[in-house]
């Protein structure tokens, strides 16, 4: 158990830093990390947790409080979210507290508009690795792409995507049971 | 998470410049930026919470000016961790100094995690049912859809010069395809294109 616990940890206090642009581009490496590094679950479980963490409201740390349960139940949930939040939040911390005075200096914008591009090759990447997990045929794929469109050309409530998805998979599904 | 398809909901609701009345602002207590955060972000199901926190804290509250809010925003994008919770930290600091920080943090955090094991837990004990595998997976697809957007936003966003461009495509390799792992190559491609954007003096 302790062993457990110190590994969610290792795992997640070098990845706080890296959720560059928002937790999302982390994710292709918290996938790699928990499924083919440390089995702790199969492709298949870590998209049910995806699922769930996107379903439910708030922070995209609840992600891995899920693996954190799942890994070793709450005092898992507990060490994976302070250790992929508790760094970062000091530095946010830090950084709110001294920005202001340095304001438009040259290096800052250096990094904010340096930070961008990386910052959007691993959202593209953690969207292919997770584009490239979904089992069930053609439906879920199918579903991805046309939410993805939807979302960019409307105005449309994600959760209602989220529901319409959800329900096209099961009736799709549920036909080639039948 | 969402931060590109939040920002594109929060850009639709700036109200036009003027609109904003300048004048002393409200200065919530400790509890009180801790009981907001907790609402705001318990019902923003489906994401989008920036867009929330802008119409509560903005909008609705008042606690800071729409223009605080945004820097707060952009800088919260820019450095690592979840954007809303360093935006969280922000507005926290900024009205109620480290307590403030603490609070709103933990608003965000604390209700959000337990419910979403509740949620979880719920999910589990239909885990036997084969409907619940599709939903999931349905459910699952339709927020990679969600991902997907927001990538291709923020791609929308990056200069189109040749070395940004650069940049962006060897991460998704590197990280997508090659399985990368992820620290090394932020640190490697973050050094070179945040060198690169200095030599340029942007």
């Amino acid at each position: 158990m302790a062993n457990l616990l110190l590994s969610l940890m290792l795992v997640f206090l070098p990845l706080s830093f890296a959720t560059v642009g928002g937790g999302q581009s982390a994710l292709a490496d918290i996938h790699r990390q928990v499924v083919e590094v440390h089995h702790w679950m199969t492709p298949a479980q870590f998209l049910d947790i995806f699922a769930i963490a996107r379903m439910a409201p708030g922070p995209g740390s609840v992600l891995c409080t899920l693996i954190g349960w799942h890994v070793a139940g709450f005092w898992g949930a507990l060490v994976a979210t302070l250790s992929i939040i508790g760094p970062t939040a000091l530095l946010a911390y830090g950084v709110a507290h001294v920005w202001a005075r340095f304001g438009g200096a040259r290096w800052q914008r250096a990094i904010e508009s340096g930070l961008r591009p990386v910052a959007t090759g691993m959202i593209l990447a953690a969207t292919y690795v997770l584009f490239r997990a979904l089992e069930g045929g053609w439906a879920p794929r199918v579903v991805a792409l046309a939410s993805g469109a939807l979302l960019l050309k409307t105005r449309v409530h994600p959760l209602l995507l989220l529901a319409c998805g959800a329900a096209i998979v099961v009736m799709v599904h549920g036909n080639q049971i039948t | 998470m969402a931060n590109a398809l939040a920002s594109r909901y929060l850009a639709s609701r700036i109200e036009p410049r003027g609109c904003l009345l300048p004048g002393p602002l409200n200065r919530p207590s400790a509890l009180q930026l801790f009981l907001a955060f907790t609402r705001i972000t318990l019902t923003s199901f489906g994401g989008g919470l920036s867009g929330w926190l802008l119409r509560e804290i903005v909008q609705n509250r008042k606690w800071v000016t729409e223009e605080e809010f945004l820097n707060g925003l952009s800088l919260s994008q820019a450095l690592p961790g979840f954007n809303v919770t360093n935006l969280a930290i922000f507005l926290g600091y900024r009205l109620r100094g480290v307590w403030g920080a603490v609070a709103a943090v933990a608003g965000m955090v604390v209700p959000a995690s337990m419910l979403v094991l509740v949620i979880a837990v719920g999910f589990a004990s239909l885990a036997d049912m084969p409907v619940t595998h599709s939903a999931l997976e349905g459910a699952g697809a339709a927020a990679i859809g969600l991902s997907l957007a927001m990538g291709v936003t923020a791609a929308e966003r990056v200069d189109r010069r040749a070395a940004p461009l650069a940049i962006m495509a060897a991460t998704f390799v590197a990280v997508g395809i090659l399985q990368w792992p992820l620290i090394w190559v932020l640190l490697g491609a973050g050094a070179v294109s945040v060198a690169l954007s200095y030599a340029r003096g942007v």
